[in-house]
């Protein structure tokens, strides 16, 4: 059926919100995996049904889930759901994330810099961000706290890391935020395969161009008063980056305050906060047919992490950033304190694109004109973590 | 046979309900216990013990015979009840709110 599909990752469990392309009546499924964070799901844009989820526990650790039916049954990749094990050693290694050591591979480094500034030995913790390749649905890059990015080219039965990252000469600078160290986001170049973006928190943005054997910092411009050089090479907290698969050299940029924007991929960034009320917040997106049209939710900081005013608003730049619109209308403009994270807002590719965006209230709210208005599509499920869209077709 | 009580979220990514039971050559240990509980159900490598260093996850305890046996050697042989049956090894998630 033609329509939407909205993937939507909780504190505690999976959703999947589907509409038809009216997406004016909504059919709520879940919780999948109640009571454990998922952190990230996301379909594989050349097979829909191809779906990856990243599920993780304080208590049992990460486990990597897929569907292979569009969300209707799901199973640990290599093990499938209720499955026999198989006689001899089992292999089953979905949630396999072993940082390599090996000198073959790279210049891999052993430590980052720690909260007291003495260096700290790379822990694997969990998988943020799940992105299935442009061209295969078994291949699909994870971005992991510590940070570090991995790559599995069998559906996510056995994962490799892609190594040339934390071989960067900066490693040793990267830093944990409040929040962890974590790598959450990950562009894919449209057509060149061996162009990659990556955003780590809190190092900063990173470039390949060899398909991920070198790397290389890309954050000038970038201005942060939280680390002892405003204009390190590394260091910044980068919330995320958005990109246009018609421009695919053309970035914009959530920091940790300051909305920025690059036009020559990443090379050199400018602020674009203009007349935001606010220009700190997480996520940030593109409109799905207009690339100079993008969204972000301002968010007061330091440490408050809700709306100012009280008053959830998303900001709309018709002009690639300077100058913003706030869009309210259906979105509560009084007494509101929930937060939107990073992972937390999508589009879709319908003709009248759709615009997504979950909170840590547990509203899913939904536009199908641009962001005019917006209306719930869910109300009261636990805390959202990230929001993905599938436009079915 | 050993008896092994999974807690609730391991038993639904097992694919079982209520108590397990695995074979172990030679002898009960907590490694060789987990070892064959793993090798069953392949679908539990990493959520009890860390995947490269084996570890056990620092919020599951290791309890049998009214025992805290979790921060026993992996090598230590299970209580006598345990190893002939009668009674469970049990695999506890920490009690935490949120």
């Amino acid at each position: 059926m033609a329509g939407v599909r909205v993937l939507v990752g909780t504190r505690k469990g999976a959703f999947t919100l589907t509409s038809d392309t009216k997406r004016e009546r909504w059919d709520i499924k879940g919780p999948l995996f109640g009571g454990w964070e998922i952190y990230h799901l996301k379909g594989s844009p050349v097979d829909p049904n191809r779906i990856y989820a990243s599920q993780s526990s304080g208590w049992f650790g990460q486990i990597i889930q897929r569907s292979d039916d569009g969300g209707m049954s799901w199973h640990q990749p290599g093990m499938k759901n209720g499955e026999e094990a198989p006689t001899g050693r089992p292999k089953s290694e979905s949630n396999k994330f072993v940082y390599d050591t090996s000198p073959g591979t790279g210049k891999p480094l052993t430590t980052h810099q720690w909260y007291d500034g003495t260096q700290h030995p790379w822990e694997f913790k969990r998988v943020w961000h799940l992105e299935p390749s442009l061209t295969d649905p078994d291949t699909v890059y994870a971005g992991v706290e510590d940070a570090a990015l991995f790559r599995s080219t069998d559906g996510g039965e056995t994962w490799n890391e892609v190594a040339g990252l934390r071989g960067h000469s900066s490693g040793p600078r990267w830093a944990p935020g409040a929040g962890g160290m974590g790598l959450h986001t990950i562009l894919l170049h449209p057509t060149d395969p061996r162009r990659m973006y990556v955003a780590i928190s809190a190092a900063g943005a990173f470039r390949t161009d060899d398909g991920g054997t070198n790397w290389r910092p890309i954050n000038r411009g970038l201005h942060s008063l939280y680390i002892p050089d405003p204009d390190a090479e590394v260091g910044h907290c980068v919330h995320r980056i958005a990109m246009h698969k018609s421009r695919p050299d053309v970035l914009f940029m959530q920091k940790h305050w300051d909305v920025m924007r690059s036009d020559d991929a990443g090379e050199m960034w400018r602020e674009v906060s203009g007349n935001l009320p606010s220009d700190f917040g997480f996520p940030i997106d593109v409109h799905a047919h207009e690339p100079e049209t993008i969204y972000v939710v301002p968010i007061k900081s330091d440490s408050e992490h809700y709306p100012p005013d009280g008053k959830l608003r998303v900001y709309r730049s018709r002009k690639g950033g300077d100058e913003w619109e706030a869009l309210t209308e259906g979105l509560p403009q009084r007494d509101c304190y929930v937060d939107v994270l990073r992972e937390a807002m999508a589009v879709d590719c319908l003709d009248s694109c759709g615009i997504y965006f979950g909170t840590t209230g547990g509203q899913v709210y939904a536009s199908s004109d641009e962001g005019d208005s917006w209306k719930p599509i869910a109300r009261d499920l636990p805390a959202v973590v990230s929001v993905e869209v599938q436009t079915l077709t | 046979m050993i008896r092994v009580i999974l807690p609730p979220h391991l038993r639904v990514l097992a694919h079982v309900s209520g108590e397990v039971a695995v074979d172990v050559q030679g002898q009960a240990t907590l490694r060789s216990v987990l070892d064959a509980l793993e090798a069953r159900y392949p679908m539990l490598r990493g959520t009890i013990r860390d995947h490269a260093t084996l570890k056990r996850r620092a919020f599951l305890r290791f309890f049998a015979c009214e025992q805290d046996l979790s921060n026993e050697p992996p090598e230590t042989q299970l209580p006598l009840p345990v190893t002939t049956g009668k009674e469970p090894l049990l695999i506890i998630g920490a009690v935490a709110g949120g």
